[in-house]
């Protein structure tokens, strides 16, 4: 048993954590914010021209097939930057959806330029409250075109190919979509995350493709590979809180000491930090199930997803709660967090959602 | 990152997993031994294990060890514990804590007359550290060592010792010089538990149990041969004690797993089906599991660092904390699950009951080995770097306290 990162994958999270440090500064998402750009282009380029966004994308299909693992250290400095991109969106659930029920000439054609960030990609499972596949999709494929509507799909606005959940014929598809049709109409959300986009995606009648695959099979799969490569994000949103709030501790005098002197805020973070180890050695461990196909790789990914939705919620609530009065300023970074945290806790399934997975796979 | 055994160390797991099969069921009846078999089981399944070359596995052979490495140590441990093994703390002070005390600051003469036979089950200890007004502050310790020619009166009283009334020897902090600031005035010694004025008194626990004694030291005397390193040493001596401690999962049992709630929850009829099919219950449960399993992948993680050349640091504190909250919360909801019955079941239903043993020893665990409030201490300063506790007592002589 070995529980460490190798070295290369050590080198790479280093790569990943200095390069987004560079773009990603609190004063750049601030900047975002204030010009309501959901994509941060610049660094999108950059993830793209260090080969980062093809990590666990096949060889074959112009990636650099390197493993679960790798993508998750990459997702882990994504999350501790708050970073404004849809690599959940593209990477992380479509393009896996695409490997996982496309057929060869649907991988052939659209992989590599998901690999390559040329095009990017939205996953689309929702029409409106409620758990996934809760009940069949009202948006229908018929004919080879597409009509009905998702509601919300993240970062739909900036990407240019859609995954979607439909009917068909034969029961639950996956649907290929090109967005930039005229029978497509898209509607901005308010969406709670400022550096996260939202939208309703209405098709009306619209060309599309079903992927070849099994779609009840392929959601699954993707939902489970999602929970591992997402844990990791929250996992370096919840380290970014938890040092920032430390940071502040130790800074911050009050009655005459520091505040990070009181056990009030230091049972406060070793808690935090508790929740994150332990979402840290779950999330390990099921990324290397998943990697492995080890039989326990479901219930892994569903058990570090709970850990990680807890860890992050803890942090980047009390984050804000330890900076005081400040944390609630715009220019105070906590309110990046506070918000994402919301983002990650929902986009691909709740707590309760994946507590009855998880209960289901022990349960089997 | 692998979690195979390498070809090695799978070798290794299939030697002990035969030689398991063969030896481990003559004393696999643990849980069932009344204390007096319960020991000698526990010695005579250790001196078994001695023979095999299966004790002190990663030790020296200096020392009497097996000299093996630390993932075959834990390899075997692993698999011991899928049997009903009498592994209590009569054997573990021993094998773990005093051979590793004495291997760091015992004499030639200490560590050849303690250590093989330790290892061999032939001596048993007891740790005498806690007093009543030293707990949490263990280095405020009490009782007196006073030297008087060659050798040392004891006087003081000590709590908390496990099974100190079966064990052979005791380990011994004591205060050797009071003029000095409470960590500095410290020694270390071995106690042979036979001796003269020494008084063990059972402490009747919540549990209705006595595992844990008062040990009450009244003139006794012991030569200077039983001094463990230098006057004055003692605090780092029992640093060592406890620090070994720090990877030994020691009295955490996987009781009250989210499985065994899941079965539970399985039979409970609910006004709107069974109690499993809430999204409440869910959702409890899933949470217990994913502490069940961070605790145990978070110790995996642990074992793999010490096995790589990484000893454990106070991050290690979380797996106990963890291990003894969960514990607490999950028996309390398995007695929730239940509505009444949880509080009153049939004396021949003997797997709900375990809820009730549960949810009581979780206290004893949230304040053994350092309380939850320590921990988190430990955590917040020794991982996190925030500020010490302001302290009252800090370079003032102990007398002047």
């Amino acid at each position: 048993m070995n529980f460490d990162l190798s070295d290369d994958q050590k080198m790479l999270a280093d790569q990943a954590k200095k390069m987004l440090e560079q773009y990603a500064t609190p004063d750049r998402l601030r900047q975002l914010i204030d010009n309501n750009d959901d994509l941060d282009q610049p660094l999108w380029q950059a993830l793209s021209e260090l080969g980062f966004l093809g990590a666990n994308i096949p060889e074959a299909y112009g990636g650099l097939g390197l493993s679960a693992i790798e993508l998750a250290v990459v997702a882990q400095e994504l999350g501790r930057a708050n970073a404004a991109v849809p690599f959940t969106s593209s990477i992380v659930l479509a393009a896996k959806a695409i490997e996982l029920g496309g057929s060869e000439e649907q991988k052939d054609h659209w992989l590599p330029q998901l690999a390559s960030g040329e095009i990017t990609a939205c996953f689309g499972i929702a029409e409106g409250a409620g758990q996934p596949l809760a009940k069949l999709p009202s948006c229908r494929f018929d004919n080879g075109a597409l009509t009905g509507t998702k509601t919300p799909v993240a970062d739909a606005s900036i990407t240019q190919l859609a995954v979607i959940s439909c009917q068909t014929e034969a029961g639950l598809g996956l649907a290929l979509v090109d967005l930039q049709q005229d029978s497509v109409q898209l509607e901005a959300l308010n969406s709670f995350d400022e550096l996260r986009g939202h939208s309703s995606i209405r098709f009306n009648n619209t060309p599309a493709q079903l992927l070849t695959g099994d779609a009840q099979s392929c959601i699954s799969q993707v939902l489970h590979f999602g929970a591992v490569i997402t844990a990791f994000e929250q996992i370096g949103a919840a380290e970014a809180c938890l040092h920032m709030a430390r940071d502040y501790a130790m800074e911050r005098q009050i009655f005459g000491r520091s505040l990070a002197s009181y056990q009030a805020i230091k049972h406060k973070l070793a808690q935090i930090y508790i929740h994150i180890e332990t979402a840290r050695a779950n999330a390990l461990y099921a990324a290397w199930a998943l990697s492995n196909q080890a039989d326990d790789a479901f219930e892994a990914a569903a058990t570090c997803r709970i850990s990680a939705l807890t860890a992050l919620e803890n942090a980047a609530r009390e984050n804000l709660q330890v900076h005081g009065g400040i944390g609630y300023t715009f220019e105070a970074d906590c309110h990046f967090y506070y918000r994402r945290e919301r983002t990650l806790a929902t986009n691909i399934g709740s707590k309760s959602f994946w507590s009855q997975q998880l209960i289901r796979h022990l349960a089997a | 990152m692998d979690f195979n055994d390498s070809p090695e160390d799978a070798k290794f797991r299939t030697e002990v997993q035969q030689w398991l099969a063969a030896n481990a069921p003559t004393y696999a009846n643990a849980s069932t031994l009344s204390e007096h078999d319960y020991v000698a089981s526990a010695k005579a399944w250790q001196a078994c294990k001695a023979a095999a070359g299966y004790a002190g596995i990663s030790k020296s052979p200096s020392i009497g060890g097996a000299g093996r490495s630390e993932m075959q140590s834990i390899i075997f441990d692993a698999e011991e514990n899928k049997y009903d093994l009498p592994l209590g703390p009569v054997i573990k002070i021993g094998e773990h804590m005093v051979v590793s005390l004495l291997e760091k600051h015992g004499t030639p003469e200490q560590i050849e007359q303690f250590c093989a036979p330790t290892l061999k089950g032939e001596i048993t200890w007891c740790q005498l550290f806690s007093e009543p007004g030293a707990g949490s502050d263990l280095a405020n310790v009490r009782t007196k060592a006073i030297q008087d020619g060659d050798e040392w009166v004891i006087n003081g009283q000590k709590v908390w010792s496990s099974w100190a009334h079966h064990a052979d020897w005791g380990i011994l902090l004591a205060r050797t010089d009071p003029t000095q600031v409470k960590h500095k005035g410290l020694s270390f010694f071995v106690v042979n538990m036979k001796s003269p004025g020494i008084d063990i008194r059972p402490i009747r626990q919540i549990s209705g149990e006595s595992d844990f004694n008062e040990t009450f030291m009244t003139d006794l005397r012991l030569p200077d041969s039983c001094r463990v390193g230098n006057i004055g040493d003692g605090w780092a001596c029992a640093i060592t004690v406890l620090t070994s401690e720090r990877l030994s999962s020691g009295e955490m049992k996987d009781s009250e797993s989210a499985k065994r709630l899941i079965e539970l929850a399985q039979q409970i009829d609910t006004d709107s089906g069974k109690a499993i099919d809430s999204n409440a219950v869910q959702e409890k449960i899933a949470y217990f599991y994913s502490l069940e399993q961070g605790q145990r992948n978070f110790h995996s993680r642990l074992l793999s660092d010490f096995s790589n050349g990484k000893p454990p640091g106070a991050e290690a504190a979380l797996v106990k904390y963890i291990y003894s909250n969960r514990l607490q919360q999950s028996a309390g909801f398995a007695m929730e699950l239940q509505g009444m019955n949880g509080v009153g079941i049939h004396p021949d239903d003997s797997s709900a009951a375990t809820f009730y043993e549960s949810y009581i020893w979780s206290t004893a665990m949230r304040v053994a080995g350092g309380a939850d409030e320590v921990l988190l201490n430990q955590i917040a300063e020794r991982v996190l770097g925030m500020p010490a506790e302001i302290r009252g007592d800090k370079n003032v002589p102990f007398n002047e306290l």
